[in-house]
């Protein structure tokens, strides 16, 4: 019994150095909240004034909040959509080459520019989407006017959709592809001797067996409907897309960090936060209802 | 799976490739054209002459930025953030993880601390909580602002205690009746084990710090202390300033390279460490993807 004891003591200390850390970093902020429901002011810090609700009803008085998250949501759900749709796609005809290098060749290209940061895409962006640059160039010889792919607000949230897809539609690719590997390939035999084509096959086999796949990466990308891409749209938007581009966490980051309205910012981040939270919850149970998958 | 030879499969098969040729080249074309840009000589860049190969071959944008000033200090900080930033991750995420895979009757309270943990994956404070504990822990214009918010990522940490979990008990129970202790066990036993999943998880949070930008920008007053990245993410506005505040002959400099070449080649190079690594990530990836999803 003491042995065991002094076994477990071992494995509780090992614990300690980050659940130190998670509890700062983590944990306080949760406190820190408490500024939402507060006047802040930086001297007094978390013992500001207290004034309840006050900074929610302001915030939601707000049109300019309000459009930030109808702004949120119509990017966020288009790109989830092209999110899903693109990579399966993708995928399906990826699995048609027979060629193993061919495949590897595609598969490596596609997925590149999913490592790389947003603010290296933002410097790429702006200098092919320009009125002069590269993109506009090939349209003009198709006779197509020039277009103002980031400073038009109607054209904007698409210019963002479009190239967030862009940038990550080759993690989807490899995650259906690594599905679409394990299917048996007894099955195209069988269905071959019955007299199946390629297009059958796809739709009687390939789909069914890649559907928990695709319902398992769409319920999981659910917690992200609140987020529509802060570092993407951060690097490519200006004061003359706000009406169409601005998020929710852009403008919290006005408001909180450039502005210092700390209480109105940390009111927002927390409206965000539960939701997100509800999302997350929600996709989660989901994902194990659905697909059996758990996070541990 | 079965070959078949008729003329629409021919057809198809020449559609699919041509389809996937062109969706590949997309994905690698902004690249093409930034490297071009970056050879380029300024006058041809600015008459919009350079699409993909450079005109007026000139190396000069390189040059500017490894000749000294921001770009190398922050590379410098940069390569700091990802030794230092990496090694505490993998440390805190394998003394987590291995208490964590043991069941509750070994670890007392396994239950909660894994709540403790995931709790932080569903709901967090927010932007402006988490700034102001980092200013309130003295850490502003510290590397460790940089690197202690997100000392242990929990979701990888999870992946690495799901593998754990997948090794042999045989293993540790031989070990136990040796007499070895918890911590022998781990390091002696369990690390060498571990090395595949720590390669999966390690490069990713390789990449995760090189990527990272927006902390820097939010936690260092002094652009001295950004790393690349956040560094990169100032020039996307202001390259011209960074022009004039080199001090040698503005004119004659301007000759020779603009704001668009001299941005091209500080974004590729920012790039460059990504490319290095990318065929490492790439041969761990699908393991990765086997790791995260254990399915119960």
């Amino acid at each position: 019994m003491l042995r065991k004891l002094r076994q477990q003591r071992a494995f509780h200390l090992m614990l300690v150095p980050s659940i130190i850390l998670v509890f700062i970093f983590s944990y306080l902020p949760f406190y820190g909240l408490v500024i939402a429901f507060q006047d802040y002011n930086p001297g007094l810090g978390f013992h500001s004034p207290w004034v309840g609700m006050e900074n929610f009803e302001h915030v939601f008085k707000q049109e300019k909040f309000l459009r930030t998250i109808w702004n949120t949501l119509y990017m966020s759900i288009f790109k989830l959509l092209g999110g899903i749709f693109v990579p399966v796609i993708f995928a399906l005809l990826l699995n048609e080459v027979m060629r193993a290098a061919f495949k590897r060749t595609f598969q490596t290209l596609v997925y590149i520019p999913n490592f790389l940061s947003w603010v290296i895409m933002a410097g790429i962006m702006i200098d092919i989407l320009a009125s002069d640059g590269i993109v506009n160039t090939f349209l003009g010889l198709l006779g197509v006017k020039p277009i103002s792919f980031l400073g038009s607000p109607s054209i904007f949230p698409w210019t963002m959709i479009v190239t967030d897809i862009w940038k990550g539609f080759g993690f989807g690719t490899v995650v259906y592809l690594a599905a679409l590997t394990g299917i048996d390939p007894g099955l195209y035999e069988a269905a071959l001797i019955d007299g199946a084509n390629r297009w059958k096959q796809t739709i009687y086999i390939t789909l069914p067996l890649l559907a928990p796949t695709i319902i398992l990466m769409a319920v999981l990308s659910l917690g992200n409907v609140m987020n529509a891409g802060f570092d993407q749209i951060y690097n490519l938007y200006s004061p003359a897309v706000y009406e169409s581009g601005d998020i929710i966490d852009t403008y919290v980051y006005r408001l909180g960090i450039v502005q210092a309205q700390y209480s109105i910012g940390t009111a927002i981040g927390l409206f965000k936060s539960v939701i997100t939270c509800i999302l997350v919850v929600l996709s989660l149970v989901l994902a194990k209802k659905a697909a059996g998958y758990k996070i541990y | 799976m079965v070959q078949d030879k008729s003329l629409g499969r021919k057809l198809f098969l020449i559609a699919n490739y041509s389809i996937l040729f062109l969706t590949s080249l997309f994905c690698i074309l902004p690249f093409v054209n930034l490297l071009a840009v970056s050879f380029s000589g300024s006058a041809a860049v600015a008459a919009g002459d350079v699409v993909f190969w450079p005109v007026d071959f000139t190396t000069k944008a390189y040059e500017f930025a490894l000749e000294g000033g921001q770009f190398l200090q922050s590379f410098w900080v940069s390569t700091q953030r990802v030794v230092l930033g990496t090694i505490v991750n993998l440390i805190l995420m394998v003394l987590t993880a291995y208490p964590l895979s043991k069941t509750k009757e070994k670890v007392m309270g396994r239950g909660i601390y894994m709540g403790f943990f995931v709790l932080t994956m569903l709901f967090n404070g927010g932007l402006i909580p988490s700034y102001l504990i980092v200013v309130k822990a003295g850490l502003i214009d510290s590397i460790w602002s940089l690197i202690l918010p997100g000392a242990m990522p929990v979701y990888s940490m999870i992946i690495l205690m799901n593998f754990i979990r997948s090794l042999p008990e045989e293993i540790e129970e031989s070990a136990t009746i040796d007499g070895a202790g918890p911590m022998q066990i781990l390091i002696r036993i369990l690390l060498p084990l571990l090395k595949p999943a720590l390669a999966t998880v390690g490069l990713f949070t390789i990449v995760g710090h090189w990527n990272s930008w927006f902390d820097g920008i939010i936690y260092m007053n002094n652009p001295d202390n950004y790393p690349l990245q956040s560094y990169l993410q100032t020039l996307l506005l202001s390259f011209d300033q960074i022009m004039l505040r080199a001090g040698t002959d503005y004119s004659e400099l301007l000759a020779q390279m603009n704001v668009r070449t001299g941005r091209a080649a500080q974004l590729f190079l920012g790039t460059v460490p990504i490319l290095v690594v990318y065929p490492f990530l790439q041969k761990y990836f699908t393991k990765g993807l086997v790791l995260g999803s254990v399915k119960g």
